[in-house]
């Protein structure tokens, strides 16, 4: 892969997906103040001592945004990864084992999606106690139905090729066949659909604490950050927009690099890659 | 299949779905489909293909509310997690837990108590809340116009100009608006609501003062007073729906036009309004309808987050609040609401998409 090959937008994506990615691992380093420390008044404006400015309750709003980058970016991140997991393993199961194991899961899969995702979350969340591993759970068994229906369409096409009917020929078994055969086939694919889930968790995240249902004060989040200091837009004070504004950027970055490593793929295969 | 899963692609994948199951071999689909008379299902399907689709369609939408109910309530009993328990707080005495327990009828089976709701559900009764006491059809009954109104507004705003806006785009494809139009749209679907609301309320009816904040409607208010309280709400619901739709739009016409069947029309010389109003519009009508149907029931979603932002009195309001005090009753209701809408628009999409598809009018 050559550097200059990747476009301007590619970059920008990436540089700022690095820059919240540093922010989240060394965030007790690099975060001027501590992340529930109260040092001033209340809604300070920016400049001075306080770069972006003080919350509500006077804390320091770029420290909290920094640890408010940790918690965010490692909650998504693990939906993501066990929706993943999840998701991967169930409908390559569907595609590989057929039948009435595939007309099953698809089923309950189509009626799990029928139900929109956050008010299934809400009705969900209404009942379970309000930790973290289980927001993480929910929203990552919401989120595999999704990777569910693609991961089973892609597996489904290479199901058939002769090298996977060969693999069966030689006796080999299921477990080989879905992670030797047809994962290395689809990975490109599901890479690009891991960035766009990773996006939606962040947003979906996001909206879930700013409902109050994610995660739960002092823990600082990006969502809650907004609604901690909603009150303060109605006296034109912007400081709920700043966290706000971190996570459109961030759900910008990675559509702008999956952009570009959907364009990559389809252009290498050759077709009309319009999609 | 694999070049489609692109962010454009994502939003399509319902239908292919419905379309799948309707194909599957899934008995329960027939159960709409009326049948005796002869040859049975197959004659039925040979003589009347489009009818028997859309019984079928039909069916599946009722056995799929009839599950979402069944998940709704029964499937929420299956979770961990008393209700009493969680109602009273940790520190409750066990006593305490019991009454409450008996006091809301949680001692019931749980099969019982879901056959006496989705009773109550048929006859349009919701039960009671349990915070408020107060009769939850009554509520619903105030706010679901509400909710509607504001959806009815920003679907009527946003779908002509979201088909407007992608047709543009393609019209102008590779040149310097579809790409200022994909750049701004791609922008667009990454902000999260409340951000867009924010923004609209600090600049606009903050800062510019031309709009008031919050926007509370109360019986007693005129229409015109109702249509200006919903601008900002709206305003933030279109932003939100629009340039998903759009991308969508594009995306549909756009394989439409690089089918051989167009290629062949554009070789044979036939001029672009008659290729376009002849030969692709037919086609492309389908997945037009179709992303517009599931954008309106995104809009049934975004409205929950867009009616807190702005503390307007409708039912996502209504459910996120009874969310927080594990309101169960008011939960269930909102929910199985928002899910029937959800089905119900998506059935729609799939109708029209069946109706507008000249292929399948034809049997083979």
């Amino acid at each position: 892969m050559k550097w200059r090959a990747i476009p301007l937008s590619a970059w920008i994506g990436i540089v700022g997906l690095a820059i919240a990615i540093f922010c989240a691992v060394f965030a007790p380093l690099i975060a001027p103040y501590g992340e529930r420390e109260v040092v001033g008044d209340i809604w300070l404006p920016m400049g001075g001592d306080f770069v972006l400015g003080t919350d509500n309750l006077g804390r320091d709003l770029l420290s909290r945004l920094i640890y408010g980058a940790q918690t965010t970016i490692f909650v998504a991140l693990a939906a993501t990864v066990l929706s993943f997991s999840l998701g991967v393993m169930l409908s390559f199961t569907a595609a590989v084992v057929g039948g009435w194991t595939d007309q099953g899961l698809s089923r309950i899969n189509d009626l799990m999606m029928s139900i929109p995702t956050l008010i299934f979350a809400l009705i969900v969340l209404a009942v379970l106690p309000q930790e973290l591993w289980i927001l993480i759970l929910v929203m990552a068994v919401l989120d595999s139905t999704r990777v569910f229906r693609l991961g089973r369409a892609v597996a489904v096409d290479v199901t058939v090729m002769e090298f996977v009917e060969a693999a069966r020929l030689r006796g080999e078994g299921r477990m080989w066949i879905i992670f030797r055969e047809i994962l290395p086939n689809t990975l490109s694919p599901l890479l690009a659909e891991f960035g766009l889930r990773f996006a939606f968790a962040v947003l979906f995240l996001s909206t879930l604490s700013f409902l109050g249902l994610g995660i739960q004060p002092p823990e600082a989040d990006w969502g809650g950050i907004v609604k901690d200091n909603k009150d303060g837009i109605i006296f034109g004070i912007p400081a709920a927009l700043i966290p706000g504004a971190a996570i459109a950027g961030l759900a910008i970055c990675v559509n702008l690099v999956v952009d570009w490593l959907l364009k990559r793929t389809s252009s290498l295969k050759g077709g009309r890659g319009d999609g | 299949m694999v070049q489609e899963s692109g962010p454009a692609g994502t939003g399509r994948a319902p239908q292919g779905s419905l379309a799948a199951g309707l194909s599957g071999p899934s008995p329960a689909n027939d159960s709409g489909a009326p049948s005796g008379r002869g040859g049975g299902l197959a004659a039925l399907r040979r003589r009347m293909p489009l009818a028997t689709l859309l019984a079928q369609r039909l069916g599946l939408s009722l056995l799929l509310l009839w599950a979402v109910s069944v998940v709704v309530f029964l499937g929420i009993e299956a979770l961990p997690g008393d209700f009493a328990q969680t109602y009273l707080g940790q520190s409750a005495t066990p006593q305490a837990v019991a009454n409450i327990r008996a006091e809301l009828g949680l001692d019931q089976p749980a099969l019982s108590r879901y056959l006496e709701w989705l009773g109550g559900v048929a006859q349009g009764d919701f039960g009671k809340s349990w915070a408020s006491g107060n009769s939850v059809t009554e509520q619903i009954g105030l706010r679901l116009g509400n909710t509607l109104f504001l959806a009815f507004w920003a679907a009527l705003v946003s779908v002509p100009l979201a088909v407007g806006l992608g047709m543009l785009a393609v019209h102008f494809r590779d040149r310097w608006p579809d790409r200022l139009i994909n750049v701004v749209s791609l922008g667009a679907i990454s902000l999260p609501e409340f951000f867009v609301g924010y923004i609209l309320i600090l600049f606009v009816a903050v800062q510019g003062g031309w709009v008031t904040f919050p926007s509370t409607v109360y019986a007693g208010m005129s229409f015109g007073q109702r249509l200006e309280a919903i601008i900002l709400p709206c305003a933030t619901l279109v932003l939100v729906v629009l340039a998903h739709m759009m991308r969508m739009t594009r995306a549909a016409i756009i394989s439409v036009m690089s089918s051989p069947y167009i290629e062949t029309a554009e070789l044979k010389g036939l001029d672009t309004l008659r290729i376009i109003a002849r030969h692709a519009a037919p086609n492309a009508v389908a997945p037009i309808i179709t992303v517009v149907a599931l954008n309106l029931a995104y809009l049934v979603v975004g409205v929950v987050v867009v009616e807190v932002v702005f503390v307007y009195p409708g039912m996502g309001q209504y459910m996120v609040d009874a969310v927080t005090v594990r309101d169960m009753p008011v939960v269930q209701a909102c929910g199985l609401i928002f899910a029937s809408v959800y089905i119900l628009l998506n059935m729609t999409a799939d109708i029209l998409g069946i109706l507008t598809n000249p292929r399948l009018r034809h049997p083979r």
